[in-house]
């Protein structure tokens, strides 16, 4: 118990010391970002990797967060915190709703209900043009402030979004260590067993399905008021597919490992811009071979990794002397 | 405690049970026997509510409980173990044992979440409780071990262990010495003894005879999805159709 505070702090206070660090450019955007995904990996996790529930339609309530702030916003000069907090209600209400139907089904079919769900969200983003601008998109989303304080650059905004982030860690953390977390990873190993013990499999499902809507809508708000521009395109099918692969990346039922993963995926890009062309092939190859030899993900996969390749540095050398 | 009327089950053109009326009675151990494809653990996934039959009504104590899911079963005190033993195996023992007392602890997702102080007392009673259940099966000092990294035999006691913290009133065993050896049939059975003693009912469907003569205070036999006979252990024995049944003389 002890430990996992400490190495939350630890981890808060590098959160909180990395822009000190890289100070401001081109790689403190990236951060923004990688606060977001990781936000969003998170939630994903919860439903993926605890209750072992698919859910390719995760783009979808980010960019109805998005999309619920940006109109609420411009059109009707709702304010941003206000607007937020009536997304995120909306959608998690909406997705309680939807959730009942869809988590009737198991596997790949529960995938492809999931991936309509999304599929559907994208058209209506491009199609409902008076509403959402259409696929040119919705601009001049205003900032969030705090009384007169305006989050209005990247260094703020690093601070605004990580926030949130830390909260949903903190909150998932303890989730994952309590009755809740423990009958959702039953139902995950043995959804049979985990009724025969009285869990209601079915009903905690749709609750956690419905919660881990509910980050990706504040994650959506927090993406609105930080680009201040929204367009279809940031909530594909791609996206829905991008974070399903930092959840598995990272660590199926690992919290930080959704952070890792989602920085992986987040930074990898950036760095293999060297690579100009070859970037997706090279993208790919690193993708596969996590998974190939890092079958955990990285959060289990690298000290495994580690002690073994100190166990035969030491072999090596002994062999020598 | 346990009373079932007229159950039939029809999967597609096969009919799987015809017509099975018996009754557990209460603080009993009763056994269920049968050849292969007697129908027996077809019977036992009806009681559970695992599957819903074609027809005919399941009673615990004076409810009728037909068709209703597991979950709900397990708050009225039905509890059931698995052949092939269901364990959650990314767990610890002890954790395995925490989720048999979910019924006994109430915190949502909103007080697990922001650690309200009534969840850590609970969670604190849990594991005490989960502890005592461990010891109960004598597999206490296996709490911190990853439940599926345990032999079958002692994944065997802690599902027993697990069931038995949700303190039942009625606990169903499929084929509990399946896989066992001799010796851990043997602790298998005196846990069995010591369940009966805590006043909880047992019902368990088992292929290893000498268990079953042995533990059971009555036995329902099943053959080819038809009651064959139902008595105490020594008139099952003696009894002609049994013995038809069991040597294929039928």
């Amino acid at each position: 118990m002890k430990r996992e505070i400490v190495k939350f702090l630890l981890f808060a206070i590098s959160v909180m010391v990395a822009p000190l660090i890289f100070k401001g450019g081109y790689l403190l955007n990236v951060l923004v970002f990688v606060g977001i995904h990781t936000m969003l990996a998170v939630g994903l996790n919860l439903l993926l990797g605890f209750a072992g529930q698919i859910s390719l339609g995760q783009a979808a309530f980010f960019g109805l967060g998005a999309y619920l702030s940006g109109i609420l916003t411009t059109t009707y000069s709702v304010n941003p915190w206000l607007a937020m907090a009536l997304a995120a209600l909306t959608v998690g209400i909406l997705a309680f709703f939807i959730g009942f139907p869809i988590l009737k089904l198991k596997g790949h079919y529960l995938a492809m209900a999931t991936l309509g769900l999304g599929i559907i969200t994208y058209i209506v983003f491009n199609e409902a043009v008076d509403l959402t601008g259409g696929p040119s998109g919705l601009s001049g989303i205003p900032n969030i402030s705090l009384g007169t304080f305006v989050f209005d650059s990247d260094g703020k905004n690093y601070y605004l979004i990580w926030f949130f982030t830390l909260v949903t860690i903190l909150l998932s953390l303890n989730l994952a260590h309590s009755r809740v977390g423990r009958a959702l990873r039953a139902i995950h190993d043995s959804e049979v067993a985990a009724r025969v013990m009285g869990i209601n499999a079915r009903l905690l499902k749709v609750q956690i399905f419905a919660l881990s809507a509910f980050i990706s809508t504040i994650a959506g708000s927090l993406y609105a008021h930080t680009m201040t521009f929204v367009s279809p395109a940031s909530f594909g099918f791609n996206f829905s597919i991008e974070l399903v692969t930092m959840v598995i990346i990272g660590g199926l039922g690992s919290i930080y490992g959704s952070f890792l993963g989602a920085a992986i995926l987040t930074l990898l890009p950036e760095v293999l811009r060297a690579f100009q062309d070859f970037d997706i092939i090279v993208y790919g190859l690193i993708l596969i071979l996590i998974t190939m030899f890092m079958p955990g993900g990285l959060i289990r996969g690298v000290p495994t990794g580690l002690t073994f390749l100190l166990s035969w540095l030491k072999r090596s050398r002994s062999a020598n002397a | 405690m346990l009373r079932l009327e007229g159950i039939t089950q029809v999967f597609g053109g096969l009919t799987a049970l015809e017509d099975i009326s018996f009754t557990a009675k209460c603080g009993e151990i009763t056994g269920v026997i049968g050849p292969n494809g007697a129908g027996k653990t077809t019977l036992f996934n009806i009681v559970t509510g695992i599957y819903s039959q074609t027809a005919g009504s399941v009673f615990l104590g004076e409810r009728n409980v037909s068709c209703f899911p597991p979950e709900k079963l397990a708050r009225l005190g039905m509890v059931r173990t698995f052949q092939n033993i269901e364990l959650f195996g990314q767990m610890t023992v002890v954790e395995n044992v925490m989720v048999g007392l979910h019924t006994k602890s109430r915190s949502g997702i909103f007080s697990c979440a922001f650690k309200l102080p009534g969840h850590l007392r609970e969670e604190r009673i849990i594991r005490e409780r989960a502890m005592h259940w461990l010891d109960f099966a004598g597999i206490s000092e296996l709490g911190p071990t990853e439940a599926s990294s345990l032999p079958f035999g002692k994944g065997r006691l802690l599902e027993i262990a697990r069931a038995m913290a949700l303190e039942p009133r009625i606990i169903l065993m499929d084929e509990p010495a399946a896989g066992l050896n001799s010796r851990e049939t043997v602790e298998l059975a005196a846990l069995i003894r010591k369940i009966r003693e805590t006043g909880v009912t047992v019902v368990l469907v088992e292929h290893d005879m000498e268990l079953v003569m042995d533990v059971c205070d009555s036995i329902l036999v099943l053959n080819l999805g038809r009651k064959l006979a139902e008595g105490t252990p020594r008139a099952i024995q003696e009894n002609p159709a049994v013995i038809a049944a069991y040597l294929g003389e039928g």
